[in-house]
């Protein structure tokens, strides 16, 4: 290892060798210049490139979007998607801290981490998306209470916050500064209401977001009940996600969780995705009819893959019990979820408006930045993930 | 964790403290909600696409008036008037030809044709002109739904205005105006969100919104909004062919032209839409076959996310009480466990 304190002096050269000091992950084994990691470092800097461009000639010279269509991909899939995938953390820092249910303690820091990442992705690509990003703090200090928006802005910065006292201590303990660390641990109970608190806000206000265009989103997802609808799924994919890192982490870096913990969170996904599933098909009768997605159109059909995929196909496996005791085959299931709840996010945003779009002559494709911005994002995620589990304590050993 | 209960509900009661000192400016909450009722002072204007004969005067005055500073399409030294090509080949820029509502157009006159289109006013093989632009809501979506307070509905003469310094260009406000009015300057790096503000800068000098001024058919009328309701029903309620005194420029006007009604579709258009409108409309063709969609809810939109609003503080206020409450339950028995 380097000894940083040749380059950057006494004090911050011996910080930053505490920090730089991998021993804490090196039964992990964690290699950090593989192929992959060279690709996501390229994509992360072409998204930077298209980041640059996009701030110096405007929303409209860096997307697709249109009058009809003023919200694309980097809405529907980096903040909707983004922020839905950053579910996780606060059931299970819920379930850890206040429940006290010990057993998930053990991936408590990497699923509060998957979080502070999946809504870093939806904060940087909400400020790449609106026209003056330069001015994206006004809401903050320009409050209107009628907003949803202004409700979504103020949750994201408050609940980013959250989620950095929550990972903080990982940091804190490795740099040595127990009086901040003793600080941060006096109001980690505090922290993580506040945060339960903001995430089912959060979650569901994306959903009300959409209340109000009855007249534009299809019936297939409009509904009044659209925000609980959205906080339900949100649960879901939450279950799945961390369950998805969790067998991921245990499969490429040296390091297993308990097969305890993975049952106990695809319990989650059966009992959450259950209701969802009754919630949907509740709110399909009460609005356009059962038989209103086998109308051969392509609402309907995205409809049915958001279904298929998300949520009946994964409860139809975990029914099976050869499923429920296979770390591989739940991989799967967790994997069906994410993509049937992103898929969902697409449509309200995107496939659900599109009827009324095209009927006043709007056409939307996302464009090659709009798609490089959106890899980039989920690279800078993933290597982010990657490059704290390498330098911080990221899996406690379970108790 | 190192910490008492006693501790513990001392944090949490600071917290709650500190959370409901913070939450002081939302204590106007009841007054928040968007009012439903037509300002006193409210003014707008009736468009009758049996009068118009689909010269875009209004077009043209529109765009000129509203380029000078406090108007809807202001832009600092710019000093002509934003023409638009309308992909036209021949079009050298001279002269303004757009398509559609856009950045640089705020109302535009359309014209309907059905088959050999040889009468005025009749859905088949027939012709109508129709006009469109921002209908200034009572209650008006995009004011309820954005974030940064950019929109506006003034309190006097209720115009639905933009305060660009404001916006942050997230177009909101564009998903949200049930009838796709707010148009975005995508061409531009630092964009505002255009739209008609019935000539708001005009109206504190005395003036008319322009495109009333500029209307020689007396189709486009100004004037307070009940006025405009009462004559748009005066006219419903005339037999086709009985002659009529149209007023010009404004509703009551001493300057009238005398023709015969033609035959109206049975509805004011912006009477229910979305709650109403000051905008309204009369047409002698369904309004569906203009574009204007039919299935815009009769009541005013904001109501629908205020309904989830309202129920923000309880979420925060719940969450901490039954989080403390099982933090008691959950924690009780470690706590016997550290004093014996």
């Amino acid at each position: 290892m380097i000894d940083m304190t040749r380059y950057a002096g006494q004090t911050a050269g011996t910080l930053l060798n505490r920090l730089l000091d991998d021993s804490v992950s090196r039964h992990l084994g964690i290699k950090l210049d593989t192929p992959l990691t060279r690709v996501m470092l390229s994509l992360i800097a072409l998204a930077a490139v298209v980041a640059g461009y996009r701030l110096v000639f405007g929303i409209g010279a860096a997307s697709n979007l249109n009058d009809q269509w003023p919200w694309g991909l980097w809405i529907g899939f980096d903040v909707l998607g983004g922020v839905a995938m950053a579910a996780g953390a606060f059931m299970i820092a819920g379930a850890v801290y206040i429940l006290n249910w010990k057993k998930y303690k053990c991936i408590a820091r990497a699923s509060i981490l998957n979080a502070f990442f999946g809504y870093l992705l939806a904060a940087i690509s909400i400020t790449l998306d609106v026209g003056r990003s330069l001015v994206i703090w006004h809401p903050l200090v320009m409050w209107q209470i009628n907003s949803i928006m202004f409700i979504v802005a103020l949750h994201l910065v408050l609940y980013l916050s959250t989620l950095a006292t929550e990972s903080s201590p990982m940091v804190l303990e490795k740099l040595g500064w127990q009086r901040a660390l003793d600080g941060v641990h006096r109001i980690m109970v505090g922290a993580v209401m506040f945060g339960v608190a903001l995430s089912l806000l959060h979650q569901s206000s994306l959903g009300a977001n959409y209340l109000i265009v009855p007249g534009k989103l299809s019936p297939l997802w409009y509904n009044k009940h659209l925000p609980y609808q959205f906080l339900a799924s949100a649960l879901m994919m939450g279950f799945s996600m961390v369950s998805f890192e969790t067998i991921l982490t245990g499969k490429v870096f040296k390091h297993s969780v308990p097969f305890d913990v993975i049952k106990g969170l695809a319990r989650g996904i059966m009992i959450v995705g259950s209701f969802y599933l009754v919630f949907k098909l509740f709110e399909l009768v009460q609005g356009p009819g059962l038989l209103a997605p086998f109308d051969g159109s392509l609402e309907g059909g995205m409809w049915l893959l958001e279904m298929a995929v998300g949520v009946v196909l994964p409860l139809l496996l975990l029914a099976l019990p050869s499923v429920r005791r296979n770390r591989n085959k739940l991989f799967a299931v967790d994997i069906l979820v994410i993509f049937g709840v992103l898929f969902n996010r697409l449509n309200v945003c995107i496939f659900g408006v599109a009827r009324y779009n095209t009927a006043f002559g709007g056409d939307y494709f996302p464009s090659a930045m709009e798609w490089i911005l959106t890899l980039g994002m989920i690279a800078f995620a993933v290597l982010g993930f990657k490059l704290c589990a390498k330098y911080l304590n990221l899996f406690p050993e379970p108790h | 964790m190192a910490i008492s209960r006693r501790k513990f509900v001392k944090i949490v009661a600071g917290t709650g403290g500190a959370l409901v000192a913070s939450g002081t400016p939302l204590a106007p909450l009841a007054q928040a909600q968007l009012s439903t009722e037509l300002p006193p002072q409210a003014t707008g204007i009736l468009y009758d696409a049996t009068l118009c004969v689909g010269c875009k005067a209004c077009m043209s005055k529109c765009k000129a008036e509203n380029n000078v500073p406090g108007g809807a399409l202001y832009k600092k030294g710019r000093s002509t008037p934003p023409y638009e090509k309308g992909n036209l080949e021949a079009n050298n820029g001279i002269w303004d030809a757009p398509r559609e509502l856009s950045g640089d157009t705020l109302n535009i006159v359309k014209l309907y044709k059905n088959g050999s289109a040889e009468v005025k006013d009749r859905a088949v093989n027939g012709y109508a002109f129709f006009k469109q632009q921002c209908l200034h809501c009572i209650s008006p979506a995009c004011v309820s739904v954005c974030p940064a307070g950019a929109f506006r509905k003034d309190p006097e003469n209720g115009a639905v205005y933009y305060l660009a310094e404001r916006c942050i260009g997230c177009r909101y406000c564009q998903l949200a105006c049930p009838f796709g009015v707010p148009r975005y300057e995508w061409d531009s790096a630092w964009p505002e969100v255009r739209k008609c503000q019935l000539c708001r800068h005009r109206q504190e000098k005395g003036g008319i919104a322009a495109c009333a001024e500029a209307c020689p058919t007396g189709a486009t009328i100004f004037g307070k909004v009940v006025d405009l309701r009462e004559e748009a029903k005066r006219r419903l309620a005339l037999r086709p062919g009985e002659e009529y005194r149209y007023p010009i420029q404004v509703v009551g006007s001493k300057d009238w032209t005398l023709r015969g009604a033609a035959h109206y579709v049975a509805q004011i258009y912006g009477l229910k839409e979305a709650g109403g409108t000051q905008n309204i409309m009369l047409s002698g063709i369904s309004f569906e076959l203009l574009g204007f969609k039919n299935n815009i809810p009769n009541y005013d939109l904001p109501r629908l996310t205020w309904a989830y609003i309202s129920k923000v503080l309880w979420v925060f206020f719940w969450v901490f009480a039954t989080g403390t409450a099982t933090y008691q339950i959950t924690h009780r028995k470690k706590d016997k466990e550290g004093q014996s």
